[in-house]
Formats: C-alpha cells, structure tokens, sequence
C-alpha cells in the first residue's frame, strides 16, 4: 500500500545497483561454490549473476515486481534442480526469491523508503542494517519453533528429521502424534487440568494483585519497600526451594480442610495447585500494574469523587479502565506463569492435578514422543489465531470510533 | 474556611485543621494498608512462612541428639583428640538408645544424615541396628539360665512397677516423643518403682522406655509383654556396679530372689563391656573418628551445611576447606552469576534493537510483530529447550545446514549444546520477551522530539542516541536485566537439559539434593546462599533505578 | 457495593458447585500407584492393573507418574503426615533409602507375597533379590550398552566388550553415559584391569575412586552425560553418539519397536531391581487393600505377564518359564532378558550396601570432577 506514497528516484543502475545485488549473488555464490569444493568460482560466477539479475530487473518495467520475484524463483529454482536434486530445488528457489526481491529493493529505490528524505547513504545503510539485525533477532525467536511445527508430523517416534521426512516423501510424515494428543486420556485430561488451574489461579493473582498495587501506590504507605520486597519474592526464590517449601504448607492444608470441611480429595487437590500458582503470578501483576500506576493521575479519582462517586464506582469506572493494560498484560505473565510450570505443581499437585507441562515432562523424560511437538504445535496455533483476533478486533475498535490507524 | 479563629486554623467540621488533616492521613494509610493487606497476608503465610522455615533446615540439626540423647550427653564429655575410644558409658547409652530407635525405625535416619558427613556411616547404624538383639541376648541367655524367673514378662513388671518414679517416666517418654516426633501421650500402665530407679538405673530407663513403646505405640499391656532384650542388657550394667550389687542384697522387693541370684552369678555373665560387644559387631565403633563426627554433629543447630555449601568443612580440628577434589559450590555459584551476568548482556544486545523497532513503528505493524515476541512465550519451556536441542546438537540442524553448505567439515562440527554455549543460547531464548517487553513500555514513553531536537542542534546520529536516548531508555534496561537476572538464576530445567557439564547451575545442585540425595540441610543452605545474593541484587536495583521503574509492558 | 455482593455471591456459589461436583468421582476404594509413566507403566497396566480391576470392579486405580521424584515426595509427605501414595514404584537403591529413612513399610515376603504354583514359599521364589526389608522386587533389569552399528568403522569387528567404551581409537564417536557416578565408576575400574571381584574393595578407598575418574578422564571430552531414561535411545536414533549406557527394555524398543540400526552390548551390564514399596504409616483400610494388590501383582503368572509388554525379566525364578512372546510384534520375548543365559554370561552385580554408604561422598567427587 506505501508503494503508491513513496516517489524515490531510481539510483543509478551502473554505480550502484549492479554491484550491491551483485555483492549478494557473490555470497550466494561463494556458499553454493563451497557446497561443490570451488567457493571462489561460485563467488565470481555469483558475483556476474547478481550483476545480470540486477539489470534485467530493472529492464523489465512492465511487469509487476511480485511477478519478477516469483519468475526469479522459478528460474533458479529450475537451475537447482537440475544440479542439486530436490534440495537444489528448495536451495534455489530460496536464492531466486532473495535475489529477485534484493534486486527489485535496490534496484526501485525502495530501500530508502523508511528513512527522511536527507539521509546519507551511511545513515540509509546504518539505517537498513538496523532492520537486518532486528529481523535477525525476531527469527531467533521464532526459530525454536519451526521444527517444533516440523517434527511433530514426524512418523518415528524420535525427534529426529528422518531422511524420508527430508526428502518429503508422504511415509515420512503422519498425524498419529496429534491423534496421540486429541484421542488419549493421557493429554486430554492434563489439558483439561491446565485449563482449570491456570484461568482461575490468574483471576486470584490478578484480584488481590491489582487491590494491592493501588494501595501499594498510594502516597503514604508505611513500610512500603518492605511490602514490596514480601510481594515481590516468590519470584526471587528460585522454584526448587519454593516447591519444597511450599509442600509443607499445603500438604497439612489438605489434611485440614479434607478432615474439618469434609471437601472431596479432588477438589482439595485443585484448589492446593491453584492457590501456589496464584503465588508464583503475583510479582508479575503487582510489577506491571504498579509500573502503570505511576503514570496515573490522581486528580481523575478526585474528580471522580468530587462528584458523588462512591470508592467502588471510581474504581470500576475511572481506574479500572485507564490502568487496564498493565493489568491485562500482569494477567498474561501469570497465566504463562501457571500454563508453564512444572517445579511447583510436580510437588503440590498430585496425579489427578497432572498439568500439561507435567505429562510432557515425563514425557521427555521417560519417552520422547513427538506428540508432546504436536502439542506444543497446537498450543502455538490456538495462540497465534488468540492474539491475532484481539489485534483485528482493537484494529476494528479503533475503526468504528474514528480514529485513523496509528 | 469562613469559621477559622486566629490560633487554630478549623476544618469545615470544626475540628483543628492539624487534627484534620492527620485524621485524613492516618485514614489514607489505614485504606492503602487495607488493600495490601489482604495479599500480603496470603503471601507471607502461604510463601513467606513456608519458604523460611524450609530454609531454616539450613542449620536445623536436632536429629543427633534427639535419636541418641543419653550418648550426646555422655560424650560431650569425651576428648577425641587422644584418639582415644570413649569411655563404657557412652556405648551403654548407645546401647540403650539405639534400641529404642531401633524400634522406632529411627536409627537408620540417623545413619543417613551422619553419612553425609562421613561415609559409612549410613551402613554402620544399619547393619548394627540389626544386631542389637544380639548383643541384648549376650546378657538376656546367662540371666534367663540363672534364674527362668527373668523369662516372663509377668515378673520383669511385678519388679519394676511401684510409685514414685513418675519423673523418670515423664523424662522417657519426652525423649521417646522428641525421638519418634509422635506425642507418645496416653496411659502407659506402668509407673517405675522409685527404689528400682535409685538402685538399678539403667534397667529403670531400658524398661521404662520398652513400656512406653509397649503401651502407646503398641497398644499393649505392659504386664503381658516380655521386656526388649535392651532391658537385660541394662541390667547386666547395673550389675557392673558394686554399690547395686550390695544394694541388692539388702533389697527385699518384688524380684528380689532373682535379683539376688543374678548378682551372686555376675561371673557367668559376660566379663567384657558394651565397647567391646559394639566393636565385636563393627571395628569402626573402635574409631575415634566415627565418635568425632557424632559429637561434632551433636548440637541442635549446626553451620556445617552452610559450610559444605561454600567449600569448607566442620573438622574436630576446627573449619577446613575441603579437599580440591571435592570443591564444586564456590565454582558453582560463580558460574552461575557469571552465566546469569551473559545471559542477561545477551538479552540486552538481542532485545535492545527489537524493542526499540517496536517503539518506532506504526502500531499495526508493531503489534503484528509483538506477537513474534509472545510466541515463544506460548510455547511450552520444555518444549522450547527440546526444540534448542534438535537445532543445537552435533547432529542437528544447525549443524546439518553448515556442513551441507561446504562451512565446517563434517568430522569437525561445532559443538553447540551440552557446554555453556547450549545453556547461553537457549536461555537467551527463552528470557527474550523478559528484556523486550520492558524496554518496549519505556520507549514508548520517550518523545521522538527529542532526538531530532539534539539533532537539529548539531548532533551526529551517535550522539543524539547515546546522549539523549539512551540515558532515558535505562530504566528499561535495568528493569529487563533484573528480570532477566533473577529468573536466570533460578533456572534448573533448561541448564540440566542443555547444558552438559560446563553449563550447569547451583540450582541443579539444589535440585539434586533435594530430589536426590535428601540432604535437604546442604540444599537450604544453598538455597538461601543465593537467596541472599539476589536480595543483594535486587536492594541495589531498588537504591540505583527504584524498583517502581520496573515495567513488564502494558 | 452491588458488585462486589455479587461478586462474593457467585465466588461461593461456585465454590460449593465445584465442591459438588468434584465430590461423585471420589470412591471408597481408590488406590493411587507410583510410577515412571512411559512404556514402562504402560506394561504395569496392562499386566497387574487391568486384570486386578477385572476381578474387583469396585477398585479404581489412579496412577501417578512420579517415581522419578518418588524419594522426596515420600519424605516429604511423610514429614506433612499426609501420605497420599499407597503403592510406589522404585529401583530398589532408593527403596532401601526409603526404608532407612522410615518412609516404606517392612513387609513379609512369605506372608505378604503369593506362594509360586509349584509351592515354592514367596522368599525362596524372589531369594537373593529381596535386597531390602521394604521391597518387593517385579523385574530385574540391566544397565548396558547400545552401539549404532552402522557408525562402527569399516573392517573393524563389532565391538563386543565394554571396554570398547574407552577404546575411542577404535571406535571413534560419541559416549553417552549417566550424569552419575553409580555404573560409570564400576566400569571404569574394570577397564582399567581391576578383577570383578574387587571393585568395590578398590571403590573403598579415595585413590581407587580417582583411579575411576582418573579412567574416565580418558574418555571425557567425548562423553554426553544424560539424566533421563531417554536420553541415550534418543542420542543413538540421531547419531548423536556411537555407544551409550541405557536400560536394556529402552535399547529393545529403540531396537525391535522403532527399527532403528542400533544394536545391544551384553557385556558387564549392571544387573539392578526394580519393584514396589509401601509407604509407611497407611492406614489400615488403605493397607489392607494395598496388600491384597501386591499380592495378586506379584504373583507367578502377573509377573511372566509383564515380560510381555516389555523385556525386563521376572524377578521370580517361577515365572522365567513362563515368558512368552511380545504382546504385539509376536516377538520371543526370552532372548532379551536380562535374566537370559546367554545374555548374562558376565553380568555386574550392583552392590546396594556400598552405593547406600559411599553415595554421597564419591557423587560429591564425581561432580566436582565433571565440573573441572
């Protein structure tokens, strides 16, 4: 859609635009080279291809530049395939697309789309390098995932890529993991335990959490550091400790409201998970909605009160809503905080409270299956469509009150 | 403000406005105290409580002298450093003593916690626990041949019963109770004689303690039960003494018969004592270095696992750093900082560029891209650290691409994972969104204007971020790095996975002693070594940045 | 204040539904089994679980899958007086801690355990393998070796004795052995030319255990040390490493199950137990019919049963005739058993008493050696 904004000339095709893309075709060059023994071949053959694939880019004007990147795959493509077998062809297209886009972003001036107008170019290469690296770092984190996604269609029981699943032939590959997961007792139920336990140990942390960083945030609150530090600890203590700590407090807890409340054995189970989750998640909340709390003008709940409001209506109606974010994002680092943890619940819980880190612990532990990748696949789908919806809805938000995007 | 006299300043209501003014502090106080009250309540007693009296196990150390009280005493006595074995008394209290833990199931505990302390000692309360009965019957077969009387368990009770010696069962049964930790109250049946206890001591507190363990953990009548074989044991002591021998023969009690025959025949009992009976079962109860360890280990509160947990050990001789070969925590906890310390420099340099991308650009495509940074945190950490571990080994996939792309030879792949390396990376992963999302919520905050405005003045790219924006993005930092920090060092899962040998932390150690080798003092210990270091850090954080500054996003 | 009315309302509305609903699926007689979950747990099912339930329908069994922690959690639940296992699966190192700890219960193997068809008393069936007052053995199994055998270099002969380990001339490539020094000490000193025999006499002193990690230095730069059973099956399907120290019943799945190209070393592999404790202190319902379990599950029949789900060996003489083929794959099961005869032509006894005294102490040595 910027296409149509950005009017940035074309550089100069001889000085600039041939010998940068031809840098590119170099490297490439240089590693398809190394993988046949003669980098330095490859890298000056690299080096003039780059150089041709720059200058009929740009030649060419009359087809759309998405069009110029696919043929630039296929083209390569079909050239490493011919040489390389299938691994050619993927090697291939992968370059062709590279190629293609790097040339087509040079070659249109595109590259300086981001950047004021009275960049030099050392800001504009600073400026683009920038970009690299933050791409970079935003794959590193997405990598681990990949053969997560990958392996989880594994037909072996072993995390393990498989020659058939690397030459993508159909036996390579099955869904029997994720039938493992959807079809057995031995995920549903501890799914079903996760779900239980982390949504309302969540509401727990995020009820008194938020209550106790507004008094927290009050201008005089005696021995407030001290508060602080209580509230803050059961994230310092590492989880080991805590764990067996923890146990001596809930396992006579149990006893005494199995015995004198007469509660069923389950749901005192439930409810001794669901309490020390609800512990683990509280610095988190109380960090982030202090932290918005600092931001937050008092004069508001003044005013507020100033007109009859009672502290309850202020709170819900005034405060509530401005500090909502930091509480919503405290309410995500807890939830993560129970949904993932493992130290604690293996020695509160007992095996009607089995978690679904918990069976994928054992799962790695006494039997490495994939299904607990095809879970984790699963997991991270529900997720991205999760938070895809909130990001279309606040986008739809944003649209019905007029406002333009930001 | 119209009725205000000229000394006191009045409120509205009439009242002073000084009173006024404190009253409505004190009640703002008492409304923010209010609110955190309920939390801070339910943390302190669900965490705060839990967690202090866990690592108050650190020194706690009351097992010695509550299993073998009688020898604790009598050995405080003992000098070993002649190399000397103790004195009789002591292995006639062991006697005693580890009879009735025997009963308990309780010396083998005892055996476990000194093993940590020295090797073998674990065995030795086993295998002697066992033979005790044994060494009862040494005195138990002559005493029954001397006279049957002392076979029925009829008459060892018409014997001993009485009035009087109600002190003695109360002490006997305090002690059985701090021994077995179970309360040891109800009626036992029995009350010693006081003129038993005056003349034959050692009989008084071996029956005594049989008729406490008969009567309440057995639920047995004492009358009906045929004493422990400790009992003739003690008995034999007592006939060691040559007062009790005259004592008896002017006693005229119940079992005075037998009593006399037994003190006219102490020559068929055995002539050696109880050391040579235990060194009979065990050359080590001859060792002065196995009584060394007992009585060094015998208070009630010990720093020896604080000791162990810095490298150094209690010795009779006084505190030792302990043999080279053995040194692992001070390394540990170095390592452990050390690593957090890269860990946290790598969160930073990875984190820094993103956050501030996701600062600059339009809220469509940063919240787009925010969700690349949640992601991971979506994912299991298990699974994640599974994941590092199919990129990372020499197998892998890493690997994989750089040797099928001609860069590193295929009998030299670099070794990633199971070292330090694997530990950094995989960390590093899994505390990103840690870094990023703090140092997102305070760039947010920091006004494009001013950079251009340094710019505009003059300032080269450089100055005008590391002079104006930086300085305002550091609270961002320090936030995400103490996050980062404390959450690094308490990480097990990760490291034990990954990490190898070179890449393992004190936490795994704490890990291992707790779900290991049960050695739950030396794990406190630990624990609350670095419980106090990340106080440390985080009271530093709190004087330099104030721990408010902290923003998790939002 | 409507809010937080309802609020408070509907918190306890909930409370008391959850409470309800949670209250049906308690029965009367529930037992709660130990485990390590996996395969493992799967032949327990299979072999005592499901035909117990058959017979008594009115038990219900809920497994736990926490053997691994089994130790700990006992202590400590032990410690809270509130001991929610009835029966716990452990090797039978960690049952005679239990027992020196006071947390398993001592048992009576002619009264507590069935009598062999043939008459033979429950003590003479199990004999030497009662290691413990407190344990009760089920299966006998052995820490061994699996090479990948298609890494082993050409012309070389496939290696057949544990030495090989150290031989990294020969065979060149990885080791994964156990992040402990149990076995790994054992073996070390018999590579190094001390006689079967004399081991743990050597073990003993401090100069044989450097002797031990002075032989495993040898080889450290190329070991991967594991913690979890999976581990080594999972490096030898990568071609992580050439040979690494498993349990047999891992290697015979990665083997005969999934097909892999490894192949098992029977060469002073480590024999060791596995089997049932009961904690101590239960009450006397919980008891009664935890024994009545244990009973029926380690009979004769139930225990043959087992072996074919998994190839670990009956820990009763009674039952090795018994064994038959795998459930599935139709595989005879016999040949690979620990207890086989031609497997366990020179077998490694584990010697309980020592690892129980000298555990902690050469463990501190090992880690301070693996950290250098």
């Amino acid at each position: 859609m910027n296409e149509v904004i950005v009017h940035t000339k074309r550089p100069d095709l001889i000085t600039f635009t041939m010998p940068v893309v031809a840098v590119l075709g170099a490297m490439f060059g240089f590693i398809t080279g190394n993988i046949y023994g003669s980098p330095w071949i490859g890298f000056v053959a690299g080096a003039i291809i780059g150089a041709a694939v720059a200058g009929i880019l740009s030649k060419v004007t009359t087809i759309k530049s998405k069009k110029k990147i696919l043929a630039s795959a296929v083209i390569f493509g079909a050239v490493g395939f011919v040489f390389g077998g299938l691994g050619g062809l993927f090697g291939g297209a992968i370059i062709g697309v590279s190629m293609g886009w790097f040339g087509n972003w040079i070659g249109s001036g595109k590259y300086r789309a981001g950047v004021p107008i009275y960049y030099t170019s050392g800001q504009v290469l600073w400026h683009n390098t920038f970009l690299f690296i933050c791409a970079f770092v935003l794959f590193f984190l997405i990598a681990p995932l990949l053969p997560v996604v990958w392996l989880s269609f594994n037909a072996e029981n072993f995390f393990t890529f498989t020659p058939e699943m690397l030459s993508f032939k159909a036996e390579g590959y099955s869904l029997k993991h994720y039938r493992d997961f959807l079809g057995t007792d031995e995920w549903m139920v501890p799914l079903k335990n996760s779900l239980i336990i982390a949504p309302i140990a969540t509401l727990i942390s995020v009820s008194l959490g938020t209550l106790a960083a507004i008094g927290l945030s009050q201008s005089h609150v005696p021995g407030r550091q001290a508060m602080m530090a209580v509230l803050i600890s059961p994230m310092i203590v590492p989880l080991i400790i805590s764990a067996t700590g923890m146990f001596f407090f809930y396992a006579p807890l149990g006893n005494w409201l199995e015995v004198n409340l007469g509660l069923n054995q389950a749901f005192v189970g439930y409810v001794k998970v669901i309490l020390a989750h609800a512990v683990l998640g509280i610095p988190f909340v109380i960090i982030t909605v202090t932290a918005t709390l600092v931001g937050f003008d008092k004069s508001l709940t003044r005013a507020a009160a100033n007109m009859g409001a009672n502290p309850v209506t202020t709170f819900f109606k005034v405060q509530m809503p401005l500090i909502l974010p930091g509480v919503i994002s405290g309410g995500l680092f807890a939830f993560i905080t129970s949904f993932d943890e493992v130290v604690v619940v293996l020695f509160v819980g007992s095996a009607r409270q089995q978690t679904l880190p918990w069976q994928m612990y054992t799962g790695l532990r006494e039997q490495i299956s994939p299904t607990i990748l095809a879970a984790a696949t699963i997991l991270v789908s529900v997720s991205i469509l999760l938070l895809l919806t909130v990001e279309l809805l606040r986008r739809r938000s944003e649209r019905l009150r007029g406002m333009s995007p930001s | 403000m119209g009725d205000s006299t000229q000394e006191v300043v009045l409120a509205a209501d009439g009242r002073p406005l000084k009173q006024s003014l404190r009253r409505a502090l004190m009640r703002q106080k008492m409304r923010a105290v209010m609110l955190v009250a309920p939390l801070l309540i339910f943390v302190i007693v669900t965490f705060i409580v839990p967690i202090l009296s866990m690592l108050f196990r650190s020194v706690e150390n009351d097992i010695v002298a509550n299993t073998i009280p009688g020898t604790v005493i009598e050995l405080s006595e003992w000098d070993g450093s002649t190399g000397e074995p103790p004195h009789e008394d002591v292995y006639r209290n062991l006697f005693i003593d580890l009879f009735k833990a025997e009963e308990a199931k309780q010396h083998t505990r005892l055996g476990s916690r000194l093993n940590y302390e020295q090797s073998g000692l674990s065995s030795l309360f086993r295998t002697t626990g066992r033979s005790l009965d044994g060494i009862g019957e040494l005195w138990q077969d002559p005493l029954e041949d001397i006279d049957p009387a002392f076979e029925d368990g009829a008459f060892w009770y018409e014997m001993m019963s009485g009035s009087g010696g109600e002190g003695l069962l109360e002490q006997r049964r305090g002690l059985m109770a701090a021994m077995s930790g179970e309360e040891m109250t109800g009626d036992v049946g029995f009350v010693p004689s006081q003129q038993i206890v005056e003349m034959l001591p050692w009989t008084a507190r071996a029956y005594t303690d049989f008729a406490i363990w008969a009567a309440i953990q057995d639920k047995d009548t004492v009358s009906e039960e045929d004493p422990w074989e400790s009992v003739y044991g003690a008995l034999g002591m007592d006939l060691t003494n040559p007062e009790t021998i005259s004592a008896i023969n002017s006693y005229g009690g119940p079992g005075a018969n037998a009593l006399k025959a037994a003190a006219e025949n102490i020559d068929q009992l055995p002539q050696e004592g109880f050391r040579e009976a235990f060194v009979a079962e065990d050359d080590d109860w001859g060792s002065s270095d196995i009584w060394g360890t007992i009585k060094l280990y015998s208070p009630n509160m010990t720093p020896g696992y604080f000791l162990n947990s810095v490298d150094l050990q209690l010795t009779p001789e006084g505190i030792e750093t302990k043999p080279a070969n053995e040194q692992i925590y001070t390394k540990l906890f170095i390592r452990t900082l050390v690593m957090a310390l890269i860990i946290t420099a790598s969160c930073i340099v990875l984190g820094y560029p993103v956050a501030w991308l996701l600062s600059n650009l339009p809220m469509r495509t940063s919240s787009l891209l925010m969700i690349l940074v949640l992601l991971p945190f979506w994912t299991s950490l298990l699974v994640r650290t599974s994941a590092w571990k199919v990129l990372l080994q020499q197998q892998g996939v890493i690997n994989e691409i750089l040797v099928w792309l001609g860069f590193v030879n295929d009998a030299d792949r670099l070794i990633l994972m199971n070292n330090a390396t694997g530990t950094v990376i995989a960390m590093t992963h899994i505390l990103l969104p840690f870094m990023v999302l703090p140092l997102y919520s305070v760039m947010k905050t920091i006004p494009p204007s001013y950079q251009r405005a340094a710019k505009s003045l003059g300032a080269t790219n450089w100055t005008a971020f590391w002079r104006v924006y930086f300085p305002q993005s550091v609270p961002g930092i320090g936030a995400g790095s103490i996050l980062v920090f404390i959450l690094a060092i308490g990480y097990y899962i990760t490291p034990e996975i990954v990490g190898g040998t070179d890449g393992v932390f004190i936490s795994n150690r704490i890990a291992y002693h707790i779900s290991s080798s049960l050695n739950w003092g030396l794990a406190a210990a630990l624990g609350s070594i670095l419980l106090v270091v990340v106080l440390g850090l985080y009271w530093c954080y709190d004087k330099i940045v104030g721990i408010d500054n902290v923003k998790l996003g939002g | 204040m409507q809010l937080i009315k309802t609020l408070t309302a509907s918190t306890a509305l909930l409370v008391v539904a959850s409470g309800a609903a949670f209250a049906d699926d308690h029965m009367a007689s529930d037992m709660t089994l130990v485990s390590w979950g996996g395969a493992y747990q799967n032949s327990q099912v299979k072999a005592y679980a499901e035909p117990y339930v058959a017979n008594n329908p009115g038990v219900s069994i809920t497994w736990d899958e926490s053997s691994a922690e089994a130790v700990a959690k006992l202590r400590a639940m032990n410690e809270a007086n509130n001991v929610t296992w009835d029966l716990v699966d452990v090797v039978a190192a960690d049952a005679m801690r239990l027992c020196d700890e006071g947390l398993a219960m001592e048992i009576d193997a002619d009264e507590d355990l069935a009598a062999a068809p043939d008459g033979t008393s429950a003590e003479d069936d199990f004999g030497d393998l009662l290691v413990s007052d407190c344990f009760i053995p089920q299966i006998v199994y052995s820490t061994t070796f699996g090479y990948r055998n298609d890494m082993v270099p050409d012309g070389t002969p496939e290696p057949t004795d544990i030495c090989a380990l150290f031989d990294t001339e020969t065979y060149p490539g990885m080791r994964s052995l156990e992040k402990r020094p149990i076995n790994n000490m054992e073996w070390a000193l018999l590579c190094d030319g001390v006689a079967k025999g004399d081991v743990y006499d050597v073990l003993e002193t401090p100069e044989g255990q450097q002797q031990a990690l002075d032989k495993l230095a040898t080889i450290k730069d190329s070991v991967i040390w594991w913690s979890a059973g999976a581990d080594t099956p999972q490096l030898l399907a990568d071609g992580e490493v050439f040979m690494g120290s498993t349990y047999n019943g891992r290697l015979f799945s990665a083997i005969v199950e999934q097909d892999q190209p490894i192949s098992m070393l029977w060469d002073a592999q480590v024999f060791d137990l596995d089997g049932w404790i009961i904690p101590a202190g239960l009450p006397e319902e919980r008891l009664a019919r935890v024994k009545d379990f244990v009973k029926f599950a380690t009979d004769t029949q139930r225990l043959a049963d087992q072996a074919k789900y998994i190839s670990y060996g009956p820990a009763r003489a009674s039952s090795a005739p018994m064994v038959g083929k795998h459930a599935e794959l139709g595989v005879d099961m016999a040949p690979h058993m620990p207890t086989d005869p031609e497997n366990a032509k020179n077998t490694f006894l584990y010697n309980y008493e020592f690892w129980a005294d000298y555990r902690d102490d050469i463990d501190a040595k090992f880690q301070a050696w693996l950290a250098q």
